[in-house]
């Protein structure tokens, strides 16, 4: 077949305008940052907000379209649209939590929200990434500005350790998704998700060699993606680099680098692997047990380390860790034939809840955190009921969410995902769920413990406070209560989600 | 499904609320007073209104009644929907019937001298009111959760804020227990709404009752007994259960008063209302597998607790453990399932809200006064304080059921239930009723050691009088023992039909049940 050009109306570039935006801005803000001075990078910061907005209108615009572009290597389906509302608002907290950040660690530099663009497109990309490659391309377009924003903080030891970690780790979670991408094509034939999907029962009956270099390459795309979204036992490196990068960074790279990763997680299993059965007749595909086993040790393992964190930035590491074992577990439940689309739905529900709340837990650790990167022990909240009421009513509603109380948006994630699980008849993994988030229960508990029911006559100044990060606050707080309260505006729309081209039998 | 509009139920659910809200805009420094007086005056108006919605019920009709329906989370099902039959009824006037007094007796209370925060205090009082009313007028699985959950919170501030030395050690208990319990729950419920179709309870129970809907139940361990024990583990911790009760004594003995009254109240009556609307009418042959075993844990329960709390020294932890020994007879009364057992274990729920609550409440009063609760430190206070010695005696002697009173109704129907029933019977009837010789002991010991006799402590001769705040809150208690006691009828006519529609599943011909009718004449 010669190779051909293919014409501009033939990538279909329209509906990829939303991630396409985001880096076309990226790129001119770059440029425009040139010429704005060095003490009014705040307008950077606005004009990469500003991005942003425009980048959520046309996602609303392009939602579900279901149409493809790229040649069928990206695709605009519900599924990437919800994925795209979670990353985009993710990234507009970020933003404002980072202007009086940045500014008081006199870290302010304009390249920061250029790189946070870039980072959010990889995201966008990762979500609707239908071929191997362009979940690679996208991984690294949302790492590489990860890593550089990790160690932001430089000459800061703890963010140059962050970032050198997270860049090493990183680097091999590559490797392994390019050598699990290879395996796939020498399986196959083919990158493209669709045709992947299709080839696989000829795969299968041709025999064990081509099946085993399938199973081979599905097990090393889910080590690389494992490694992005923080699962175990690819989590080493979480609780460090999270430690170590600036908070806003912390806050963003915790939500969105998971969103990319279960997005390209979920469309690879659903959409390329979800008739990878290992004999005829069967209703559970060949991944779903090794996505079991992941998801469980991960909830056992995250929440239970969880537990002996005293500084709040390790702790929501530990529990970031432990959130990725739910969305996992959605994973392991899209794995049942049927139950794919409503695992999808739950999943992508459990990310918006668990958005709003974790970048809210954050930005109260960044309101109390001093410029030298103390003050987020846990130690540091005690009291903190007394002095700064409206705070700690917050961040305890952002503590019950993460625990998963009802009339709060963590709830509602939870709720759908364990639903999904008992649907895909995983009851056993539903109880390793329910058991672990009652340990969970213990070190979220501990932090309302040390504001409400620990006193101090001392009064507790908050260094990190000012009007943006108090607008980030609340609005995440709005959010995790109009999820939790409200959820038919979430379940509404995550009944959109769904995935072009998905054909479960 | 259809909406309906909104009613009484909702206006008598909201109106805690209400209050809440017009508590978040008065200031906490300045407006101490009117902070007060709102929530008193929110708990007397949502007891007033949940009055009306007794005058309004329709005894004969088994149905739900005041029921309210409206779509919530379409996609999946679920809907606002509630309702009320005699069984929620009786626990939603227990509720607001307690809560004006718990807060009134709070308005006096020390606890705001070292630790303040009135405004906090009241609005969790308004908050855990509100979610108690919607635990027991839900009708919807996963609303009911919801409410379920959100009491935990709540309590767990006041226990944890306002409670004594140890109160952060009993608040995480207290949270760490109950979560434990409700999130197996959460399983069990999507299980069940997964299997039917809908959340909503009514369809789930006709769909079971027409065997459209049935759980495989072949032995102990089969899916209906697991989900039966979803549901019954959550409220077994509730209600507590022997061996599940070792939250209790340390979160009612670091709790402040009112947190202990509302914890007695009505707090483990959810747990006991949990298996009278839930476990019975969704498993049916499950709950016939497994009367017996819990039978054996609610005898075990009223023994064991009436022993423990002979031994306690502190007359807080020993009405704690009496809760465990009385809440055990409310057990055995529900799973003697006919409709006997069932109905005392409901007047028994309602009695114990009364009396133990009481029980609370003098405690607290003792406390107020003297700053300890250790018996040893009391004795003679009937000479000192004569008419709060009568009002004591008389609560105690409801609390071990003495004729005449209401805790007497409540634990003889109950025992005639057990003696009659086809799934406990003799055996059963026989070792609770130990447990009522046991409450006597325990009793009559507290009462004797710490009210009569001379005054042998110096700090007792001149306790400072009973404020009129305290004759108020001591005295509707009273007044409900004495006309549980003498009048019980308007209770079981209450409840009647649709207890009789839940019992009559249980109900096997050949062998003759003990009605309630015959019990109403009894005292």
């Amino acid at each position: 077949m010669p190779f051909e050009l293919p014409s501009l109306s033939q990538l279909n570039l329209g509906v990829s305008i939303p991630a396409m935006s985001v880096a076309v801005w990226a790129c001119i803000l770059l440029l425009i940052d040139l010429w704005i001075p060095k003490d009014r990078k705040e307008r950077t910061a606005w004009l990469a907000a500003g991005g942003l907005v425009f980048a959520f209108v046309v996602n609303l615009f392009t939602f579900n379209s279901g149409e493809t572009a790229f040649l069928g290597m990206f695709v605009a389906d519900g599924f990437t649209g919800v994925l795209n509302i979670v990353i985009l608002i993710t990234a507009f907290i970020a933003i404002l939590m980072s202007i009086d950040y940045l500014r008081r660690t006199g870290t302010e530099r304009g390249e920061y929200y250029v790189l946070m663009l870039l980072s959010i497109s990889g995201a966008m990309f990762m979500a609707a990434a239908n071929d191997l490659i362009t979940v690679f391309v996208a991984l690294e377009l949302l790492s590489i500005p990860l890593y550089i924003l990790a160690a932001f903080r430089t000459p800061d030891l703890k963010s140059e350790e962050s970032g050198m970690k997270y860049f090493i780790l990183g680097a091999f979670a590559s490797a392994f998704l390019v050598y699990g991408s290879a395996l796939i094509y020498g399986a196959t034939g083919t990158t493209n998700l669709n045709e992947i999907f299709q080839s696989v029962d000829r795969v299968v009956t041709q025999g064990s060699t081509s099946v085993f270099l399938l199973l081979l390459g599905a097990g090393l795309v889910l080590v690389g993606l494992g490694f992005k979204v923080a699962v175990v036992p690819f989590h080493m490196w979480t609780p460090d680099v999270y430690e170590g990068a600036p908070t806003p960074v912390t806050a963003f790279m915790s939500v969105a680098a998971k969103v990319g990763g279960f997005g390209a997680l979920l469309r690879v299993m659903m959409v390329g692997l979800p008739a990878f059965m290992l004999q005829d007749g069967a209703t559970h595909t060949a991944w779903q047990q090794t996505v079991w086993l992941i998801a469980a040790a991960t909830l056992i393992l995250g929440n239970l380390i969880a537990i002996s964190q005293t500084n709040i930035k390790r702790l929501l590491a530990y529990s970031s860790i432990a959130h990725a074992g739910y969305i996992m577990m959605a994973v392991a439940a899209a794995g049942t034939q049927g139950v794919g689309t409503s695992a999808a739905q739950a999943a992508a529900v459990y990310l918006l809840a668990y958005m709003f709340t974790n970048i809210g837990a954050f930005a109260v650790a960044q309101a109390l955190e001093r410029d030298d990167g103390t003050g987020t022990k846990l130690d540091d909240f005690v009291g903190l009921a007394r002095s700064q009421p409206l705070l700690a009513f917050m961040m305890a509603v952002f503590m019950l969410s993460l625990t998963g109380i009802p009339l709060t948006a963590g709830f509602i994630g939870k709720w759908l995902v364990f639903q999904a699980t008992l649907q895909a008849e995983l009851v056993p993994l539903a109880v390793i769920g329910v058991l672990t988030s009652v340990v969970s229960a213990f070190y979220y508990i501990r932090v309302v413990v040390n504001m409400y029911l620990r006193d101090t006559a001392k009064e507790i100044v908050l260094p990190g406070e000012s009007p943006r990060l108090n607008w980030a606050i609340y609005l995440s707080f709005a959010g995790t209560l109009v999820v939790g309260i409200l959820p038919a505006l979430v379940t509404g729309l995550s009944s959109s989600v769904n995935f072009t081209a998905l054909m479960m039998p | 499904m259809e909406n309906t509009g909104l009613g009484l139920i909702t206006v008598v659910l909201f109106l805690p609320m209400v209050g809440l809200t017009i508590l978040l805009f008065l200031d906490g420094r300045t407006q101490v007073e009117n902070i007060k007086w709102t929530a008193f005056g929110t708990s007397i108006v949502t007891f007033l209104a949940s009055l009306l919605l007794w005058a309004g019920y329709d005894a004969g009709n088994p149905a739900l009644q005041f029921v309210e329906r409206m779509a919530w989370i379409p996609q999946y099902g679920i809907s606002y929907y509630v309702g009320l039959d005699g069984l929620s009824l009786l626990l939603v006037i227990l509720t607001t019937f307690i809560m004006p007094l718990a807060i009134l007796s709070s308005f006096r209370s020390h606890i705001f001298e070292e630790r303040g925060r009135e405004k906090l205090y009241y609005i969790f009082m308004l908050l855990l009111e509100w979610a108690m009313i919607g635990v027991f007028v839900a009708q919807d699985l996963v609303v009911f959760y919801i409410f379920w959950e959100v009491t935990l919170v709540p309590m767990y501030f006041l226990i944890g804020i306002w409670g004594a030395e140890r109160r952060i050690y009993a608040a995480i208990k207290f949270f760490l227990y109950t979560r434990a319990g409700s999130i197996l729950m959460l399983l069990a419920v999507l299980f069940v709404g997964g299997a039917a179709g809908t959340f909503a309870l009514p369809e789930i129970i006709a769909g079971v009752q027409s065997g459209a809907l049935s759980f495989p139940m072949d032995g102990l361990f089969s899916t209906q007994s697991f989900l039966f024990l979803g549901f019954f583990i959550a409220f077994a911790i509730k209600v507590p259960v022997f061996p599940l009760h070792s939250w209790l004594p340390d979160a009612h003995v670091q709790a402040p008063t009112a947190g202990s009254v509302i914890l007695a109240g009505v707090l483990l009556k959810m747990g006991t209302y949990g298996l009278v609307r839930f476990c019975l009418p969704l498993f049916p042959q499950a709950s016939i597998e497994w009367a017996p075993i819990i039978g054996v844990l609610a005898v075990i329960g009223i023994i064991y607790g009436a022993w423990v709390s002979y031994a306690q020294t502190d007359v807080k932890k020993l009405v704690a453990y009496s809760s465990v020994s009385h809440l055990g007879f409310v057990v055995l009364g529900i799973f003697a399932l006919n409709a006997a057992g069932i109905s005392g274990g409901i007047l028994q729920m309602v009695n114990h809200g009364i009396s133990t609550g009481g029980l609370f409440l003098l405690v607290g009063m003792l406390y107020e006064r003297r700053h300890t609760k250790a018996i040893d430190a009391y004795g003679g206070i009937w000479k000192v304080l004569p008419v709060f010695g009568g009002i004591s005696l008389l609560i105690t002697l409801s609390s071990m059921g003495l004729p005449g009173l209401n805790g007497f109704i409540g634990e003889f129907t109950i025992l005639l239930g057990t003696f009659g029933s086809q799934y406990l019977g003799f055996f059963f009837a026989l070792f609770a009723t130990l447990g009522v010789i046991l409450a006597a002991v325990y009793m009559l010991y507290m009462f004797q050691k710490v009210y009569m006799g001379n005054v042998t402590k110096p700090e007792n001769e001149n306790l400072e009088p009973l404020h009129w705040q305290e004759y108020a809150v001591l005295i509707p208690i009273v007044v409900a023992i004495i006309a549980i006691g003498l009048q019980p009828a308007p209770f079981f006519r209450t409840m009647d039909a649709s207890v009789g529609e839940l019992a009559s599943q249980f109900e096997q011909p050949e062998r003759e049940v003990v009605e309630p009718v015959i019990v109403r004449n009894a005292p």
